[in-house]
């Protein structure tokens, strides 16, 4: 009997060939090794939210592990003195246990809301990104749709999540959406009871916001996010214009290998950063807070960050009462506009944009070049106003903070979001719009005439002029440099940025001695191989 | 295979046999990269092979990895050993979680960086040319899609047989009805069971009985109990009063100076609550009218009533009428009175509806 020889060497190929063999897998795996993608920071913002939601997802299944949705009354009898013996929600004792009596838990908890707040940030970040570069516009206005409807479920995710521990401040924030239900004409009264079952707070919201938190809004999420990313994947990402890019092709990098490890690094950086927070910078401490009494408050409860500026709005709202006197009468309170229909006004205008700019310009066409924010005036002007209409917002929702921190009146503080609302917007997009037109002139005059490099020139007739120089060597006509077309991409206004001058010297403890890079964009490596640079030298040679 | 040549004889090129031996494994990949219509255009090594920078670039990435190992370990120590108990005081539990996120937070570091350096400096630099295909390019294929979806309905013969559709969509509603149902009818309660919306704990009992105010340890309050410019919040003496049970109920009572006191009065009278106060005692709903938070902030010298959440600010003098801020509607007013036992009692329900504001109020 022959002992057949086991080659560990041949296996990874054998069992390749034997899955191939089933599964034809080889030219759909190499089509995904190959895929392209172009590569520039801004294109990370969005990877920030996705990498957050994973991390939202390990640390949120940890905490369903220890947490108790229920709101029957117990008394805490866990490790943290100070509330030993107090009647609480079982839902708020499971927080506290989780805070204190699991090992590791505090942690874990800290991590799940900051990257909670990590990710509604890079979402906002992101969809500035998608909006002021102009990627929203066709064949993509679907994806810009699903982007914008993330932010909304997922501020349903956060809404829901940060009512969970039952604490002080929550259980004011679930009141006052219960106010917001209420507020809702005809029907209100009937979705706050459906809502609850029956009058606030009732003994079964936290057991039905919790069903929603970890099953019914994440898999929304996640199939949101799946879509977003099979998009983009579909239809390729868009790319910044410049040398050999055009609308019909990527430039960039395979996915693999480069590509993917840079992606994973992040992610492990973006895992990091939180960990580092969850770790270091306290947040929600429900501790301090106590249970949820209806009759308790402390002054400075704000919401977190994204839902700041319907706080905002609803304190600038002035009391505008609209009574309809019919029967007994029927009221639509003044709660009702801040709140209910300005956030349906955002998503209808958000989700709308892309066709409403489309049909403002007639344009149809594909586009897969981003656009410089600066070569769109009105769009960028646009985003501008709709960024400062949202700042206001967000600060009016601290403006009791502000007010108390700078000792400035309250109600002066009032006064000055609403009238800010009204005034900045517009008066954001006449600067925003002056700006981008001076950015464009700069452009066009540096092309024209080239670079300003700080050298003056005394004329024979004694004037003294600035010596330009031109980014063509090309004579034109009448001996001057011809004016270059502008392409929509960066523009060298640095004699630096033409290798003019050498790098700074780079390195740490010793230079890191390295040839001047040749002069391209940034954000682009070269496609021709760099020409090699002579060895400056004094003229004669040393052989 | 024949689209594939097409495209190479389209763009002049040979068509690459990928089995022969004298390719090097980085022709055979780029031959695959233009099977998929991508051209490599620039490669570049970044780092010589066996160069200084090289080995230094592989020290830095192995120091990262290592460093990694070190800070995960020490996170598995400080996780199992270090006191994490809560304790009264400064002690070193207090330092648990900030440890495990630094330990944790560098080590995941440690991997990103380590990750991202490998692959930025030293992986050879490319530029890659991939075709976008995103225009219809087969106009043909999608007529073809459209009659094959239009002969569907041909084969289905709709159309011809109409009934089959009207009564399969007649026959399929009730159905979408009926998955809806159990949701809808399950989830839906009347809001005005019991007439709860206009009600507080503060209604008489059954036997007429008027209820006590207490505090929050339950104890009813006597008139001497609030000293002059003072302020208390009171409950309903019913059982679960102070609870969130009556989430409606809680409500501020005022020890007013004589002249605030004197203005409330008449306030009260020019509204017909004549009645509402006893003595210089007033007691208004905390629960603000605008959301729901309580309006908990009281401020002596003004007589001003502030709710923490919108800002909206009440005139406690003038029947807690709204001065500022978002709310519309004054804050309710108890009836109170002092029973023959000496402690506050309401004398009747609010009559007004507490909290915020919905459609049917009256």
């Amino acid at each position: 009997m022959k002992r057949r020889k086991f080659d560990a060497a041949a296996l990874p190929a054998k069992t390749a060939g034997a899955v191939d063999d089933r599964f034809q897998v080889a030219t759909p795996l190499r089509k995904l090794l190959n895929k392209v993608f172009p590569d520039h920071w801004s294109f990370l913002l969005g990877e920030i939210a996705l990498f957050s939601f994973v991390i939202l997802l390990l640390t949120g299944v940890f905490l369903t592990f220890f947490y108790e949705p229920a709101m029957t009354e117990v008394t805490y009898d866990g490790s943290y003195a100070p509330l030993r013996g107090t009647p609480m929600s079982a839902a708020y004792a499971s927080s506290l246990d989780i805070s204190f009596d699991v090992r590791g838990g505090l942690i874990m908890r800290q991590m799940h809301h900051w990257s909670a707040l990590l990710f509604m940030a890079a979402i906002v970040v992101h969809m500035l990104r998608v909006f002021f570069t102009g990627a929203f516009r066709k064949p993509r206005e679907t994806n810009w749709i699903i982007g914008s409807l993330l932010f909304w479920v997922g501020f349903l995710a956060g809404f829901t999540g940060y009512s969970l521990p039952d604490d002080g401040l929550s259980g004011t924030g679930l009141r006052i959406a219960s106010g917001i239900i209420l507020s809702i004409p005809v029907i209100g009264s009937w979705v706050s009871s459906s809502i609850f079952a029956g009058e606030f707070p009732g003994t079964i919201i936290i057991s039905r916001f919790f069903i929603a938190h970890v099953l019914l809004i994440p898999g929304l999420l996640v199939a949101l996010i799946s879509v977003h990313l099979g998009l983009v994947f579909k239809q390729k990402h868009t790319q910044w214009p410049g040398p050999g890019r055009t609308n019909s092709n990527v430039v960039g990098e395979r996915m693999f290998p480069r590509y993917a490890l840079k992606q994973g690094g992040f992610f492990m950086v973006v895992f990091g950063v939180v960990a580092l927070m969850g770790g270091l910078f306290q947040i929600n401490p429900i501790w301090y807070f106590g249970p949820y009494e209806a009759w308790v408050v402390s002054a400075a409860s704000q919401p977190d960050w994204y839902v700041m500026f319907l706080d905002g709005s609803t304190r600038l709202m002035p009391a505008w009462e609209i009574h309809i006197p019919i029967g007994n009468g029927y009221v639509i309170p003044p709660l009702f506009w801040p709140t209910v229909v300005l956030p349906g006004i955002l998503v209808g205008l958000s989700t709308m944009y892309p066709f409403l700019e489309a049909r403002r310009l007639k344009d149809y066409k594909h586009h897969n070049l981003l656009q410089r924010p600066r070569d769109v005036p009105a769009r960028t002007a646009v985003g501008a106003m709709a960024v400062a209409f949202y700042v206001v917002l967000t600060l009016s929702g601290g403006n009791d903070v502000i007010a108390d921190k700078f000792h400035i009146s309250l109600n002066a503080m009032t006064w000055a979001g609403r009238v800010g609302l009204l005034v900045i917007p517009p008066l954001a997009y006449y600067v925003t719009y002056r700006l981008c037109l001076g950015l464009q002139q700069h452009d066009r005059e540096v092309l024209a005439h080239g670079v300003e490099t700080g050298i003056i020139k005394r004329l024979p007739d004694g004037r003294f002029v600035e010596v330009h120089q031109p980014l063509t060597s090309a004579d034109g006509h009448d001996g001057h440099a011809p004016a270059l077309d502008y392409v929509g991409w960066v523009v060298p206004k640095k004699m630096n940025r033409l290798g003019a001058l050498g790098p700074a010297i780079r390195g740490f403890f010793y230079p890191i001695e390295k040839p001047a890079e040749a002069p391209v964009s940034p954000g682009h490596p070269p496609v021709e191989p760099r020409p090699e640079r002579e060895e400056i030298s004094s003229g004669e040679s040393r052989r | 295979m024949s689209t594939h040549t097409e495209h190479q004889a389209q763009q002049g090129r040979e068509p690459v046999d990928v089995n022969d031996p004298r390719l090097s494994r980085f022709d055979v990949v780029q031959e695959g990269a233009r099977r998929d219509d991508i051209e490599i255009v620039h490669y570049e090594e970044q780092v010589v092979p066996g160069s200084k920078a090289e080995r230094r670039l592989t020290r830095t990435v192995a120091l990262m990895f290592l460093l990694t190992g070190l800070f995960a370990t020490a996170f598995l120590v400080i996780y199992i050993w270090w006191p994490w108990q809560w304790e009264p005081g400064r002690g070193g539990d207090k330092l648990y979680t900030p440890l495990l996120g630094v330990t944790l937070g560098l080590a995941l570091l440690g991997i990103g960086f380590g990750i991202l350096t490998w692959g930025k400096k030293l992986l050879p630099k490319e530029v890659s040319i991939q075709d976008r295909h995103d225009q219809v390019d087969n106009p043909e294929d999608r007529k073809i899609t459209g009659e094959t979806m239009l002969y569907l309905a041909d084969e289905l013969g709709v159309k011809r047989r109409p009934l089959l559709g009207i009564s399969l969509l007649a026959g399929l509603a009730p159905v979408g009805a009926v998955a809806a149902a159990p949701l809808i009818g399950g989830l839906i309660e009347q809001p005005h069971k019991n007439n709860q919306m206009f009600t507080t704990g503060f209604a008489p009992a059954e036997g007429g009985e008027k209820i006590r105010l207490i505090r929050e340890d339950g104890r009813p309050i006597r008139p001497a109990d609030v000293s002059v410019g003072g302020q208390l919040t009171v409950f309903p003496g019913i059982e679960g009063g102070v609870s969130n049970k009556h989430a409606d109920s809680p409500t501020l009572l005022i020890h007013l100076r004589e002249d605030d006191a004197q203005k409330s009065r008449a306030a009260n009278e020019r509204k017909g609550h004549g009645d509402y106060m006893w003595g210089n005692y007033v007691a208004f709903s905390k629960i603000c009218t605008h959301a729901g938070c309580p309006a908990s902030l009281y401020e002596q010298q003004t007589n001003r009533l502030l709710c923490p959440c919108h800002q909206s600010q009440f005139l406690i003098t003038d029947n807690a009428k709204p001065i500022f801020g978002p709310a519309n509607r004054p804050l309710p007013q108890l009836p109170i009175e002092v029973d023959e036992e000496g402690f506050f009692v309401a004398r009747s329900d609010y009559t007004e509806t507490i909290g915020p504001d919905f459609w049917e109020r009256p």
